[in-house]
């Protein structure tokens, strides 16, 4: 049995390399359909890997309050010249004190501002925060040290990675002096690079934590303010509007992670209260995390039917294939059935044949569906070789995921294409007049 | 064993085509014993060709028997018809029919593969078949590096190699020279002298005159059957 299958098998291969040109390009097809599906599962996971690891970094356990912009409601709003939004400190407050259950919360204020030195400039995001910021949002220490308890209300500073570089190219910060507004400030500390993380509220951009200043949110309080103007549109005359808001966020951790949703529920709740218009935005990162699961698994389902139907147009190709090759083959049919070939042993040669052409096509698609994590890094080397910014930031952080249900999958289908387009051929094979197909010329 | 190789009884084929009723065979009886060699001949259209497919069971005749070593195959199905040339029938054609992909060794297996024949022996009997047809020292070529000569010689061996109850040859010489078709006939001589039981189907006098009896059909039936010399 063993012997007579890998017999047929071998006949297979030999018929399929009496034409080898057109047996190569049948199988490209489904070369193509496998390493298709491969390819494309392993970026979308890779993006969604990304998604997640993102999400997870805003903490599990965290329910995040964001000031928003509310939407632009009657005219008298438009007009004034002076919007005042957002969160309080009075919320926050409330929040620390009417929710029993929360680990800590932490008030966070930030806005764009330029900070000075000599003739250079940076346009950061001056971030007012606590001690927790730090450890909070994962960041690190380059060099000197992070705020502590005893700056509060000092002129202290600690810059990012590319802030510092853009005051300080060629000098250590640590120590000097820096003009923030109108007031010197001593840099205490720098931070090391970190990747952008994942867009939280409405927003869409990504946080991009290489651009901030941390000052002691008592400080920011103190000396910058809550009101923040600045200058718009060009012409004469007063030109300028403002923004009042008093907390930019409220990081709030749980206790456990199972009352992270209620808790969320109770500080949007409470927030409406005092709230008269939708001035916040209360994000919660596990929502967020099973909403990337849910729109990874559409993506996949999407995915799989593109690749599906790139499978099934290749199985097309492979019958046409098998069809002029029956027809040009009548003769040896004809050979075979007079020596003693059945019908069924017809059908077994051809449908053998088809899978053998569909599975090799199959196999070389799933190796090059495999390497796709060198040949793409190998692109995205290449590309930036050539020209550094053709490719956006979200390219240079994918990297792409092999899901062995792909593999699986596309192999499994390979397969069945060949047996599901090979059926007809063979059948129609089988079923030709032995008499008429040995006086086929 | 019966001592006959097979017998026909009353033979009757008749086609259908575009509405038109054909008799290519119209009562056919003859019989032809183990270690026979028999030519059968006839202009075309005399119902040699639907002999042939008849006797070789690609094709089944209207009405009649056909005693295949006592087993009546008239009315079998497709199957069993496949699985009976297998076994007990080795065709020889005029045009060879090889199969191009394969080499002299493995197209000379190719009836045995069909039953389930294979491995050492079965490869050994067929290079022992391909030296007896003086092809040893070509064991491993393509029909397509062998002459016609060689290539119908390879034929005959693939005829041999289920030890049937005899060899149909249809026009085995016809696209061969005259100095191939002496030594192709030779090979069949030699066969038949050894035992084995040829039919012939032929349309050319000199190659019915190398074997024993002669039957010719004409219109459907046979017009004579005689022994040679």
């Amino acid at each position: 049995m063993i012997a007579q299958f890998f017999q047929t098998v071998d006949l297979g291969i030999k018929s399929l390399l009496v034409q080898k040109m057109r047996a190569g390009l049948a199988a490209l097809g489904i070369f193509i359909g496998t390493s298709t599906v491969i390819w494309l599962v392993a970026m979308g996971e890779g993006v969604s890997y990304r998604a997640q690891q993102q999400i997870l970094e805003l903490g599990a356990k965290n329910v995040i309050v964001r000031t928003k912009q509310p939407n632009e409601g009657s005219e008298e709003d438009a007009s004034s010249r002076v919007k005042t939004y957002g969160l309080l400190r009075a919320d926050y407050r409330r929040i620390v004190e009417n929710i029993p259950n929360i680990r800590r919360a932490i008030p966070m204020r930030e806005l764009k501002f330029e900070l000075r030195l000599d003739d250079r400039t940076a346009d950061t995001k001056l971030v007012g925060c606590t001690e927790e910021y730090l450890e909070l949002n994962r960041l690190e220490i380059a060099r000197g040290r992070w705020l502590a308890n005893r700056d509060r209300g000092e002129k202290v500073i600690v810059l990012a990675a590319e802030t510092a570089r853009r005051l300080f190219p060629y000098e250590n910060p640590i120590g000097r002096a820096i003009w923030v507004g109108s007031e010197f400030y001593t840099v205490i500390g720098q931070t090391k690079d970190r990747t952008a993380s994942a867009a939280i509220g409405g927003s869409l951009d990504s946080r991009d934590y290489n651009l901030d200043a941390y000052i002691p949110i008592k400080t920011l309080r103190q000396r910058v303010g809550d009101l923040v103007m600045k200058r718009v549109g060009g012409g004469r005359g007063f030109n300028f509007v403002g923004e009042d808001v008093e907390l930019s966020q409220i990081t709030v951790e749980v206790n456990r992670i199972e009352e992270v949703d209620e808790t969320a529920q109770i500080i949007e709740t409470l927030l409406k209260k005092f709230h008269e218009e939708e001035d916040y935005a209360v994000v919660v990162p596990r929502e967020l995390l099973r909403q990337a699961e849910r729109t990874r698994t559409m993506f996949n389902v999407l995915l799989v039917v593109i690749a599906g139907i790139s499978l099934l147009v290749g199985g097309i190709g492979i019958m046409n294939i098998m069809l002029a090759t029956v027809t040009e083959r009548t003769r040896e049919i004809g050979v075979r059935r007079a020596l003693g070939a059945a019908r069924s042993d017809i059908i077994g040669q051809f449908l053998t044949e088809t899978v053998v052409l569909t599975a090799s096509g199959g196999l070389a698609g799933v190796l090059f569906g495999l390497s796709v994590g060198p040949i793409f890094r190998f692109i995205k080397q290449a590309v930036t070789a050539i020209s550094p910014d053709a490719l956006p930031p979200i390219v240079h952080q994918l990297e792409p995921r092999i899901a062995l249900w792909s593999v699986l999958l596309s192999l499994g289908i390979s397969l069945g294409v060949g047996v599901l387009f090979g059926v007809y051929p063979a059948r129609k094979a089988a079923y030709l007049d032995p008499i008429e197909a040995l006086r086929h010329e | 064993m019966d001592q006959y190789a097979f017998r026909v009884e009353n033979l009757h084929r008749t086609y259908y085509m575009k509405g038109e009723t054909v008799h290519a065979l119209r009562g056919v009886s003859f019989d032809v014993r183990n270690g026979e060699y028999i030519a059968i001949m006839g202009p075309s259209g005399s119902g040699k060709s639907t002999l042939l497919n008849v006797l070789g069971c690609l094709d089944r005749p209207t009405q009649g028997k056909y005693l295949l070593a006592g087993q009546d195959v008239a009315q079998i199905n497709d199957y069993q018809l496949s699985r009976i040339r297998g076994q007990r029938i080795g065709f020889v054609f005029q045009s060879y029919n090889l199969l191009q992909q394969l080499n002299v060794v493995e197209n000379i297996k190719v009836p045995l593969q069909y039953q389930g024949l294979i491995g050492r022996d079965a490869n050994a009997k067929c290079r022992e078949l391909a030296e007896l047809v003086g092809l040893g020292s070509r064991l491993y070529h393509r029909p397509t590096e062998l002459s016609g000569g060689q290539q119908q010689r390879v034929a005959i061996a693939r005829s041999l190699v289920n030890d049937p109850y005899f060899v149909l040859a249809d026009e085995a010489t016809g696209n061969l020279d005259s100095k191939t078709t002496e030594e192709v006939l030779d090979l069949f001589e030699s066969l038949n002298q050894n035992g084995k039981t040829i039919v012939m189907i032929t349309h050319e006098d000199e190659v019915a005159e190398r074997a024993k009896r002669v039957i010719r059909l004409r219109d459907g039936m046979i017009e004579s059957d005689e022994l040679n010399r």
